[in-house]
């Protein structure tokens, strides 16, 4: 995500930009101001673009995800101080967005989606775990909280939901070639994983995908 | 993208399966019939006592709603086409012409999932009329046939005797039906003009017709739409489906070999999760 040349020349400064969203009279509006106020990129943003996702309405909630992601780092503090205060629906947009923001700090949030009894919200997290920025850590912490998000992921690959496997292997790629020098030697356990979901897997799909991954992995090992 | 929607629904099998057979047999308490008959569907029941229960329960005439319909027979049907079983092929032939529209809506698309080629030809039966005849009825909310689960079914059982027959029907005024109409079609022939047709689809105002475009495209795996799929304005858990369904179209099942298009459609489904 980039900032727009519109964005960054709008005239409208953000505190007008809110105000409109809670002027909007229809879920038309609301989305139009959602997207411009999303588009802004502008960290006093963040606390209405959270707000936005207990509206109960999906695509304002899309928008404000994709407003909270461009925004990036700023938002993660304020996303998880106010997870607990979240209602459901709330909850499961701000972990997409911090899957998506893919900031460490966001791990032990992410380690406890990935068994929500959503699927969308194990989906996001199973793909956030793999992806998420560890150089952003101090080099001595990396290991362990590697080592946490592959003990996740790891069993996750046998969730009962086919997407659910899906997206733990998208992230046990990711995981696996980004792997610190410590822990090197688990790509063997993830390609191992993923010899057996390419054999044993019920669905077409997530074998095809532990495939592509198995090949991927391998070309590291080599 | 409503992830409350999207609840996790396996829910434990809370009976025996004895007991939801001498549910569905029993006569006295038609709301157990018929949570019965849903439940040996759901949970694959495919023991010959329940074959043969679920078969009788289609001429069942004492379960009746008040506008004249047959909501056992209605749940009977669905769970036959779960159960995979030749001998409800008849069974469900002669439900395509009960008076209740949605008993023949089940029975038709019980015989697709059954995909047994002696439904064609009664299936066919359904489109008489054509496009002309095929108008809602008064004061329903449905047309005088499930047309568009009888075109899905055709296409799915190969009628390729029956063209002339579906190809009217894209032209009909409901766009579920075009849609149908344009599966059954891309199935039967291989011509792109029919998929094209549902990947405009994806590009309508209203949501629930690009939901349906979707699960279209998804059904009968048409590769080129898949980055067009994966741009709609919809669901992500729904692309998904999409997505899957076409890249499972497109492997071979034995030994899936991953060309670039397979691995770009992979490519899309990664960014949705």
């Amino acid at each position: 995500m980039f900032q727009s040349q519109t964005a960054n020349s709008s005239p409208m400064p953000v505190e007008a930009l809110i105000a409109e969203i809670d002027r909007a009279d229809s879920a038309a509006s609301l989305l139009a101001a959602v997207r411009t106020l999303a588009a802004a990129r502008d960290p006093a943003a963040i606390p209405t673009l959270i707000r936005v996702l207990g509206f109960n309405n999906p695509g304002a909630a899309v928008a404000a995800v994709g407003g909270l992601v461009g925004i990036g780092k700023p938002a993660v503090v304020p996303l998880l101080e106010q997870l607990d205060s979240y209602n459901y629906g709330a909850r499961a947009w701000a972990i997409r967005a911090l899957s998506e923001i893919r900031d460490p700090r966001a791990l032990e949030i992410l380690v406890g989606a990935a068994s929500d009894f959503a699927l969308s919200v194990r989906r996001g997290a199973a793909k956030g775990l793999g992806s998420l920025h560890w150089t952003d850590l101090p080099e001595c912490d990396r290991p362990v909280s590697q080592q946490k998000a592959l003990d996740t992921l790891l069993p996750t690959t046998r969730d009962p939901e086919w997407v659910v496997r899906y997206a733990a292997i998208v992230g046990l790629e990711t995981l696996g070639s980004n792997l610190t020098a410590e822990l090197s030697d688990r790509l063997e356990t993830i390609a191992t994983c993923f010899e057996s979901l390419e054999r044993e897997d019920d669905e077409l799909a997530v074998r095809a995908r532990a495939s592509l991954a198995r090949g991927r992995v391998t070309r590291l090992l080599q | 993208m409503q992830p409350s929607s999207q609840v996790d629904a396996i829910p434990a099998p809370s009976m025996t399966i004895e007991q939801a057979i001498a549910n569905l047999k029993q006569t006295e308490d038609p709301s157990a019939r018929y949570y019965a008959a849903w439940w040996l569907g759901r949970f694959r029941v495919r023991e010959n006592a329940a074959i043969a229960a679920l078969i009788d329960a289609l001429s069942d005439d004492r379960d009746r709603s008040p506008d004249g319909g047959y909501p056992l027979r209605r749940n009977a049907a669905k769970a036959l086409g779960k159960l995979g079983d030749d001998r409800a092929v008849s069974p469900l032939i002669d439900s395509l012409s009960c008076h209740d529209y949605y008993v023949r809506e089940s029975a038709a698309q019980a015989l697709e999932e059954l995909g047994d080629a002696r439904a064609i030809r009664p299936l066919v039966k359904l489109l008489e009329g054509g496009v002309e005849a095929a108008v809602f009825v008064p004061g329903k909310p449905h047309l005088v046939q499930p047309y568009d689960s009888v075109l899905e079914a055709l296409g799915t059982l190969h009628a390729t005797d029956a063209l002339s027959d579906i190809q009217p029907f894209l032209d009909h005024p409901v766009p579920r039906v075009q849609y149908a109409a344009s599966r059954a079609l891309y199935q039967l022939t291989g011509d792109t003009q029919y998929g094209d047709r549902l990947v405009r689809a994806l590009r309508e105002r209203d949501l629930q017709l690009r939901r349906a475009a979707l699960m279209d495209l998804g059904a009968i795996g048409y590769l080129d739409a898949a980055e067009a799929v994966s741009e709609t304005h919809a669901e992500n858990s729904l692309k998904l489906i999409a997505l899957k369904g076409i890249l499972e179209k497109n492997l071979d099942t034995d030994a899936p070999h991953l060309d670039s298009a397979i691995v770009e459609v992979m490519q899309y489904m990664d960014r949705l999760l």
